[in-house]
């Protein structure tokens, strides 16, 4: 296995999809996930790959193709970002509650107002209620190997959801990376054919998502959280099954990096945390005892691993590249929740930062551990959100 | 029901579920006056009109009685009447 060439986020991405065998592939542009679609699309019409690419009309249509072609026992895939996954999101709970274990790249991007194409992950976060399952990767190499785990994982008989892979727009997708491939017969092994558990036949008809009352309904939607909630060991068994195939271990729902001993903790997804890494070894170097938690799964949320991992710590700073308007970061809201009611719960700080692609670097990070030190000291229950780097000199008048 | 996997069900279940009860005008097709040109086939939502060889029928097993048909029909060849019991 010595397959290592240089290529673009999103070829990776593509590569990593053809060597999962998706029988289904829609598609509809937008920034910044039309690499992939493209990709995949010259690999169709190259003969290279057999797949049935469907181009649809709107995003809304892309998610329906690759739902109805799940049902029908395809494994089947699409990309989107931003506006378009919004459009997606009605077929997104649908199919989750239908159970069909699609695969969606989510390509990170700000959603309007005002336009912008630069990332955050305010799109996918947007989804955490549907039922689909999510990672975010650091890297394209780390895209390329959950991209292999994420069919795994949502066909598996005891999980059977949409996955969804979610990637920093530009930062990932349009920048070069080197991407070590797996051969087709490793890809083969790990990841066999789609055994569909119900699949739509004309010689016997069935109706998926029935309908159900209020005797039912509430079931349907508890079992649909098990299948999350118990599927999370069995999401750590296929990661730890891959990394023994690439010999690359990302980690299993959360990498906790540097945490032991840790007087603070930063928590953060996506591409930043590369950075946020480096941040780490430097005040590490320093004397400083700070660790970061990679949230790699985000939902379901793991926060078994999470506890675990910030067990001793005083304080908490979640670097959240999303907002729930009219609250604080989403992440910190999740994590809040499970801590309250702990004994020697850490103080958990939500740090709103890099939202519409704004830079975030070593200096950021340093600038937001000082403030996390300062109010640790306090011990006062911090209930506002702190807007990293927002420039007061530029709002509307009146906005305080 | 029971809970299965993803609310899947048997289908085409619809077969035995008879909406004609719910009628309350009854459209009468006069074939006199048709001009088999199918606008009635396609405009019922409950494909409750059927083409037989040269004959136009009405199921009223599951015609709900809506009034879509006689209404389009080109030819005014379906009137809808009280359904009465
Ligand atoms: S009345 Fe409505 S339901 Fe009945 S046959 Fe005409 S269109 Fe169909
Ligand atoms: S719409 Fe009227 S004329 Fe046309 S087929 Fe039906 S009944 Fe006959």
């Amino acid at each position: 296995m010595n397959n290592t060439s240089v290529m673009e986020g999103s070829e990776a991405v593509a590569v990593a999809v053809k060597a999962c065998r998706p029988h289904v592939i829609s598609a509809y542009p937008i920034s910044p996930q039309t690499h992939i679609v493209e990709s995949l699309a010259r690999m169709v019409a190259g003969g290279e790959l057999d797949s049935q690419y469907v181009r649809v009309e709107s995003e809304f249509s892309a998610a329906s193709v690759i739902s109805g072609a799940s049902a029908a026992g395809s494994r089947s895939y699409t990309a989107s970002s931003s506006q378009g996954l919004l459009l997606m999101t009605e077929v997104f709970y649908a199919s989750a509650g239908m159970r069909l274990p699609f695969v969606i790249t989510g390509v990170n991007r700000q959603i309007s107002a005002p336009i912008s194409i630069q990332v955050d992950h305010q799109d996918t976060m947007s989804l955490r209620d549907s039922g689909v399952i999510q990672f975010y990767v650091e890297s394209s190499q780390e895209a390329y190997d959950t991209h292999m785990a994420a069919f795994k994982i949502a066909e598996d008989p005891g999980i059977l959801l949409p996955v969804m892979v979610c990637m920093d727009g530009w930062i990932l997708t349009h920048s070069y990376e080197r991407i070590t491939l797996l051969e087709q017969d490793e890809v083969d092994g790990f990841l066999p054919p789609f055994q569909p558990v119900n699949s739509l036949d004309v010689n016997d008809p069935k109706s998926w998502g029935s309908y159900a009352e209020e005797d039912m309904l509430m079931e349907f939607k508890y079992a649909v959280h098990q299948a999350m909630q118990s599927g999370k060991k069995r999401m750590k068994e296929i990661f730890t099954e891959l990394a023994q195939i690439t010999g690359r271990d990302h980690g299993g729902l959360i990498e906790a990096y540097r945490t032991e001993d840790a007087e603070f903790i930063l928590v953060a997804m996506g591409s930043v945390t590369g950075t946020v890494k480096e941040a780490v070894d430097e005040l590490r170097s320093e004397g400083k005892a700070l660790g970061l938690i990679k949230l790699r799964c985000y939902r379901p949320f793991p926060h078994e691993d999470i506890l675990n991992a910030i067990k001793g710590a005083r304080a908490v700073g979640v670097m959240e590249a999303n907002f729930s308007m009219g609250s604080e970061g989403a992440v910190s809201m999740d994590l809040k929740a499970k801590l309250c009611g702990q004994k020697d719960a850490p103080l958990v700080v939500s740090f709103i930062a890099g939202l519409g692609g704004r830079e975030i670097n070593i200096n950021t990070v340093r600038n937001i551990v000082e403030e996390l030190e300062g109010v640790a000291g306090s011990d006062v229950p911090q209930l506002e959100p702190r807007w990293v780097g927002l420039n007061t000199d530029i709002l509307p008048k009146g906005v305080e | 029901m029971e809970i299965t996997i993803g609310a899947v069900v048997q289908g085409g279940t619809s077969l035995g579920y008879k909406t004609g009860t719910w009628r309350d005008e009854r459209p009468i097709l006069d074939m006199e006056q048709c001009k088999a040109c199918g606008v009635c086939v396609s405009v019922c939502p409950d494909s409750a009109v059927h083409v037989k060889g040269e004959t136009y029928i009405i199921d009223y097993d599951y015609c709900k009685g809506c009034g879509l048909c006689g209404y389009e029909c080109p030819a005014d060849a379906i009137s809808m009447v009280k359904e009465e019991k």
